[in-house]
């Protein structure tokens, strides 16, 4: 399987072909294609109301696409419920993480897939598989019986993608894993993210932050009001191009317009965004085009 | 690949130097049940010093005995509230069994047995009723259960003046059947000359029952993560509105068994009785630990507080003071309890 990715045509795990979604009237996303196979991380980048939640609602099975289609290894699907897709091995690790915070780690670990002997729970072995697993991880924890809320929140993301792994997920979708985290437990995310690369899952990690995707994306999405504004490779695109996509090019250079017109403490960092947009190469309207 | 070596440059997470080990005994004291254990022996101490007559084996089985009453319906309610409800009808649902039970078998003149299983099925509709309002408005369970109280309630005095034109069931120790499950429901046995009733062997069976379920089952490890997190327990698969409603019944299953006991202690049932009652269980819950918040608690914990009850209300009148005053430690304690809870809470959050 590894040596197929190199060939550049395996069964993509997951692949979205020209999908969209109404509800109602109201068009949410329209013509998204997006593939990740194993061992691939495709990054879902853009703003707020960019479409990123009901792509991932989606890809979970939690909506069906009003049109395109969807394919898991190769085969159409058409989920009725996130339990399906599931079972197909894609799991989804939502930004509140689906933990209960009071109760210990190993609990909320195995919580919904308890291992059980007879009517009893095996406590033990669950106890000891959770304290491995998360070792495999790079987390070592003291006591797997402290509340999984007094940990950190990266340390309380990395629990949550280990659990999905260890209950037998082939593809990880993860949403905004790095939002509310500090610079250094956004590392450690990032640094799962490779890990769960690294055993051979394919990886749909869904962003704002550009500088958080690109040292681990191999695809990059950019959706801007539900629509696809670029989807690209690593080896097509750079660091500062994906930046100045992100941030909107021409939009980015009005508000430094705005800025300016505002006079005093405002013109000054209108003059920094300019540099700035100068120095990714999207002022004057010189946005890097699909 | 150089950016994965940059990612990967941050190290692992490890216990440093600033988060300092917790003691055994602060470790003791973040369990639930601890606060309420330190009060009871303070209680205890209290009322052994000041009542002499507390002192002597017959008051402690007498105290036993009223925690058992309090603690065999504290145990179901610590369990709905560590699943994040509430039952502020427990306390008249009692009577509510009692009297149906009562009132059936009288009028049909069937066996009191026969009465016994309908009070039983009534009572786990009742739960029932409770449960799937709760999970399928989404009300609190606060405003559904006290809306269920007061038509319970209500039920009890209408229907007893409307069926016996008493404001009490009547008398069934003549009705066939009535010794059996006397000699259930409301017996009691005698070791080394001090009587123990058998409820009070019923309340703790329940409670270790209780314990094991919470602490070796999933069935518990699924309470406690329904009151900690209803959303959370759903996506990952448990079935939260089946938990809720199982709980909710269970309050019903030991409402029935404490009317059974009360019915068959005292032959006949006041229709107004059991108000108040449901604080009762709900504060020996609190004392015990329970979060009114859910996903905390524990049902020794309950039992403790029952226990401190028990102790409380015969302590007043051993020691010779008025028994007014027991809704005046009701309170107090509950104040008490719920301070040093949250301090509890605060410092096992603290923990980061």
């Amino acid at each position: 399987m590894t040596h197929a990715v190199d060939t550049n045509k395996p069964v993509p795990l997951v692949r979205l072909t020209a999908a969209g979604k109404q509800y109602g009237s109201i068009v949410a996303l329209s013509d998204i294609t997006l593939e990740v196979s194993a061992g691939e991380v495709t990054c879902v980048l853009g703003d707020n109301g960019a479409g990123k939640s009901t792509l991932i609602k989606i890809i979970s099975g939690l909506h069906q696409p009003s049109v395109g289609t969807y394919e898991v290894e190769g085969a159409a699907v058409n989920f009725a419920s996130p339990r399906e897709a599931l079972e197909l091995g894609i799991a989804t690790v939502y930004q509140d993480l689906a933990v209960v915070p009071l109760m210990p780690v190993w609990r909320n670990f195995f919580l919904g897939n308890e291992v059980r002997k007879g009517l009893r729970m095996n406590i033990a072995l669950m106890k000891k598989t959770c304290k491995d697993e998360l070792l495999d991880m790079g987390i070592d924890l003291r006591d797997v019986d402290q509340p999984i809320g007094t940990l950190s929140g990266g340390e309380r993301q990395c629990v949550a993608i280990a659990r999905a792994v260890y209950f037998g997920a082939k593809v990880l979708i993860l949403d905004e894993p790095t939002a509310a985290l500090g610079v250094k437990q956004s590392g450690v995310v990032l640094k799962y993210i490779i890990q769960a690369r690294e055993r051979g899952l394919g990886v749909i990690f869904i962003t704002h932050n550009p500088h958080h995707a690109y040292p681990v994306g191999d695809r990059f999405l950019l959706l801007n009001r539900g629509r696809s504004i670029g989807y690209f490779a690593k080896e097509q695109i750079t660091r500062d191009e994906l930046t100045g996509l992100m941030a909107g090019g021409g939009e980015l250079e009005e508000l430094s317009h705005e800025l300016e017109a505002m006079g005093g403490a405002a013109a000054d960092a209108a003059q920094v965004l300019g540099e700035e947009a100068q120095e990714l190469g999207i002022s004057h309207r010189g946005a890097p085009g699909e | 690949m150089t950016s994965t070596a940059q990612a990967g440059l941050t190290p692992p997470p490890t216990r440093d130097e600033r988060i300092r080990r917790k003691s055994t005994l602060a470790r003791l004291f973040a369990r639930p049940e601890m606060g309420a254990l330190t009060g009871a022996i303070v209680i205890y101490l209290f009322f052994f010093i000041i009542a002499p007559s507390f002192r002597n084996g017959g008051s402690l089985s007498t105290v036993l005995y009223v925690s058992s009453t309090y603690g065999l319906l504290a145990t179901p309610i610590a369990l709905l509230m560590i699943g994040g409800e509430f039952d502020l009808s427990a306390g008249v649902a009692v009577t509510s069994s009692a009297l149906t039970a009562s009132l059936f078998c009288y009028e049909f003149t069937l066996n009191v047995w026969v009465g016994v299983a309908v009070a039983l099925v009534v009572s786990l509709a009742v739960g029932f009723l409770n449960g799937w309002i709760v999970v399928r408005t989404g009300i609190p369970s606060f405003l559904v259960t006290l809306g269920t109280f007061f038509m319970l309630q209500g039920l009890n005095l209408a229907l007893t003046q409307t069926i016996t034109n008493q404001v009490a069931s009547p008398d069934i120790s003549n009705i066939a059947g009535f010794g059996s499950a006397a000699k259930i429901f409301a017996s009691s046995f005698t070791i080394d000359g001090v009587n123990i009733r058998t409820t009070v062997i019923y309340w703790i069976v329940f409670v270790l029952l209780a314990t094991w379920i919470l602490l070796r089952t999933h069935i518990g490890n699924w309470i406690f993560s329904v009151g900690g997190s209803a959303p959370s327990a759903r996506a990952v698969g448990v079935p939260v509105t089946r938990m809720k409603i199982g709980l909710f019944m269970a309050v019903g299953l030991m409402a029935w068994f404490t009317g059974m006991h009360t019915l068959f202690e005292f032959n006949t049932i006041q229709s107004g009785q059991g108000v108040g009652l449901e604080f009762v269980y709900i504060i020996a819950a609190v004392v015990g630990g329970c979060l009114l918040t859910g996903g905390y608690g524990s049902a020794v914990g309950a039992a403790i507080g029952a226990f401190i009850f028990g102790m409380t209300n015969q302590g007043i009148v051993l020691a010779g003071w008025d028994p007014d005053w027991f809704t005046f430690f009701l309170g107090a304690l509950l104040l008490g309890a719920i301070l040093l809870n949250t301090f509890i809470r605060r410092r096992a959050e603290a923990a980061k």
